[in-house]
């Protein structure tokens, strides 16, 4: 049990040493992909084992519950997305000449190291482990983030460490205080639940004893908790690092992410919330989260409409899902959260699809500039389409999920059981939605049809500052790709690097029309974080 | 240890460790700060030492070493090295050096500073409420340093400074942990321990990218990525 359990930490972290000792190579290229192939079929049986009831390993250091579960496999099929997806990008990389044998060794290790720590943050049975892995994704995609080194990407990566170890400090601070207001409980918790020492952080005996922590502590802890993890969930106020990092890192590592990475955070927000219902009441914890959600959407929106980059585009169309998330999460209770939990997994996929797709793109025009893009559909009709219904999918069309749960969350706003200023939130949430969906479907139409010829006029009269940088006017710079001229610059995609695109889409759909054994998984997992006194 | 000594030792290392907080707001020469810095970490190891050899702790004792080894030693010595890393021309070393256009003066800062002791107390009152003895009335302290650590974090434009902001809240946090419930379990400690090193060292990789792409680590130079 205990390897099962540990497994999705262990198999990304064993690829992780093998890269750090052999490098990256044509041999172990493809070691991270079948490392979370690996975990992935781990999580699943996990998802089975843990149908009956929470799984404990590594002395109650880990505890695999059906949410940590659905979320491993999260993980799991997001980063298997991104590992099919990374031989083909570091080739592309290196052909430029931008990664060279040690850079592509280095995204090995923090890759596998990445994914590993988001594993251990689901599994973490005390929520003082959860914390240390979060603050540990933050350092080892730093240097990803920053693995140009031009000024743009130490600047974004500068503000991705500072901002995101700021943010989760507060969470630590409520992580502390939640110790205190455990340890001197009304009831004696301590006692009463007789718990070993260092389970003192443990949230299940938080949640099992809520009733007795103390109102005022609790309030600033979970206050604190929420913040600081929202602020590395890309929630407002504290978002201003994810466009940044999200523009810099490498196209692998933008879809890990903002695919999961983002979700990981809203998961120990949906444990606090469990912890705060009980000891505070739905109201609190609510309160926070509708602030959050109606923020998120309302710089999302005012950001998407002038947007002039198409990374930074889909980075805040994160920081719009991240705030239907918590809106789901503020509404509350089990169709909610079903509906929050279906939406996690179709933004990963479509997302991690999305930022594959922009970092094709970005290597063919050159330049991460909707303007530098034009008339993709004729030029690479596969990566225009991937990236085409990528965007469908998030802007919430079916037949992806995400229409279906941005129905349920939005449904389940205006049902009863929420109460009127719930309702009112949601009413108010559907006009920053609106305002997305205009800025993006206008965005991905000029990117994607019009006549290629109009990107160069337009980027000579636009931007004359930029005509020094290599590749701008969407001439490629890429080996192989052909000159514009013949068959007006055509893309081609090479095999490997559209197999996750398609299946991402495919995944995505899927999910949309059937949920199949996913269904049950989602129901318990749902119950347990939707838990209401 | 007799209950009045125990208090005094304490209000002591509380006081030692606020005033180094409080002074880095006054000091413009960065080295001083990282000695502040360093202050600091000692006066916190102290607290620790005094908060275990209350409780006749000898792990407590050894945790509080390892919190001084780390605060007082190890990440000043890291920030020295980020300081005192060749530069590649550019500006001079002694413009490098310092706090030279922070965005609230020094004097203004130091108010600002008793305005944030002020709302510290305030903020406080029901953690103090809940347990009243020695160490809890000292968490005003501590949070006290916390926000001074957001306000170093928020108006002064040197790479180290934005660090030290960063430490200083670590610091204030860590206080918090000991004086409300003798410190976390120690397998979170330890990772938390790790994280900030680790975090110490990547900002010091990038502060030495910083100065050779921006040619200093003045924050206002940073200014690529906007909407």
């Amino acid at each position: 049990m205990t390897l099962l359990v540990g497994a999705p930490v262990l198999l990304p972290l064993l690829a992780g040493c093998l890269y750090a000792v052999l490098g990256w190579r044509p041999a172990t290229a493809w070691l991270g992909a079948v490392a979370a192939a690996g975990s992935l079929a781990a999580s699943i049986a996990l998802a089975a084992v843990t149908a009956e009831g929470p799984r404990q390993a590594l002395g109650g250091l880990l505890r695999a519950d059906s949410l940590s579960a659905f979320m491993l496999i999260v993980i799991g099929a997001v980063s298997l997305l991104a590992m099919l997806a990374s031989p083909a990008h570091l080739a592309a990389e290196s052909a430029i000449g931008h990664a060279g044998p040690r850079a592509a060794r280095r995204y090995g290790v923090f890759t596998q190291g990445f994914i590993a720590a988001m594993a251990l943050a689901v599994l973490a049975a005390s929520l003082g482990v959860l914390w240390v892995a979060v603050e540990a994704t933050t350092i080892l995609t730093a240097f990803l983030v920053g693995h140009r080194r031009t000024r743009e990407a130490t600047e974004a990566a500068w503000k991705y460490v500072v901002i995101c170890s700021v943010g989760i400090a507060l969470a630590l601070l409520g992580v502390v205080l939640l110790h205190y207001a455990g340890l001197n409980t009304r009831a004696g918790l301590h006692a009463e639940a007789g718990v070993a020492a260092g389970a003192g952080l443990d949230w299940a005996v938080l949640a099992g004893n809520a009733a007795a922590l103390d109102p005022g502590v609790t309030r600033m802890a979970v206050a604190l908790l929420v913040l600081g993890f929202g602020a590395k969930a890309g929630l407002a106020p504290m978002n201003a690092w994810l466009p940044d990092a999200h523009g810099q890192a490498p196209a692998p590592v933008s879809a890990l992410m903002s695919g999961v990475l983002l979700s990981v955070a809203f998961y120990a927000i949906l444990r606090v919330k469990v912890i705060s219902d009980a000891a505070l009441g739905v109201g609190f914890a609510r309160t926070l989260l509708l602030v959050a959600a109606l923020g998120s959407l309302a710089v999302a929106a005012a950001l998407l409409i002038a947007q002039r980059d198409y990374k930074r585009m889909l980075a805040y169309s994160s920081i719009e899902h991240m705030g239907l998330l918590a809106l789901g999460a503020a509404i509350g209770g089990r169709l909610a959260l079903m509906a929050v939990l279906l939406h996690i997994l179709g933004h990963g996929l479509a997302k991690s699809v999305l930022f594959l797709s922009a970092g094709h793109i970005n290597l063919a025009a050159g330049s991460s500039r909707i303007a530098a893009v034009r008339g993709l559909a004729r030029r690479a009709p596969l990566l225009a389409g991937a990236f085409g219904l990528g965007l469908a999918a998030v802007l919430g069309l079916p037949p992806f999920s995400l229409f279906a749960s941005m129905i349920g969350i939005v449904r389940a706003g205006f049902g009863s059981g929420a109460g009127a200023a719930v309702g009112w939130a949601t009413a108010i949430a559907l006009v920053p939605l609106l305002v997305v969906f205009a800025a993006v479907a206008r965005h991905a139409g000029r990117m994607l049809l019009g006549s290629p010829q109009a990107a160069e006029a337009a980027e000579v009269s636009e931007v004359p500052e930029v005509l020094g940088v290599p590749g701008v006017l969407g001439v490629p710079e890429v080996p192989g790709v052909p000159e514009p001229g013949d068959r007006a610059g055509a893309v081609r995609l090479p095999r490997t690097a559209a197999v996750p695109l398609v299946a991402g889409l495919a995944a995505a759909a899927v999910l949309g029309v059937w949920t199949g054994p996913l269904r049950p998984l989602l129901e318990t997992a749902a119950t347990i974080a939707g838990v209401t006194p | 240890m007799s209950d009045s000594l125990y208090a005094q030792w304490l209000a002591l290392a509380c006081g030692a460790f606020l005033l180094a907080g409080v002074l880095v707001l006054w000091r413009r020469d960065l080295a001083a700060i990282v000695r502040l810095f360093a202050l600091q970490g000692v006066a916190l190891g102290a607290m620790v030492v005094v908060l275990g050899l209350r409780q006749g702790s000898v792990h407590l004792v050894a945790v509080a070493v390892g919190v001084g080894a780390l605060r007082a030693g190890l990440l000043p010595y890291l920030m020295r090295r980020a300081l005192d890393t060749p530069r590649p021309g550019g500006e001079t070393a002694a413009d490098e050096a310092r706090e030279t256009r922070p965005l609230v003066n020094v004097a203004t800062s130091l108010l600002a500073a008793a305005v944030l002791a002020l709302v510290a107390y305030a903020v406080s009152q029901p953690i103090v409420r809940l347990s009243p003895d020695p160490a809890t009335r000292a968490v005003p302290v501590a949070l006290t340093v916390l926000l001074v650590g957001f306000f170093v974090l928020v108006t002064r434009r040197r790479a180290l400074s934005q660090v030290v902001g960063f430490l200083l809240i670590d610091n204030a946090i860590t206080a918090t942990a000991f004086l409300t419930t003798s410190g976390v379990p120690l397998v979170v400690e330890l990772g938390v321990s790790l994280d900030v090193l680790l975090a110490v060292l990547v900002l010091q990789v990038l502060t030495t990218r910083m100065r050779a792409a921006f040619g200093g680590t003045d924050l206002d130079e940073l200014r690529e990525l906007h909407d």
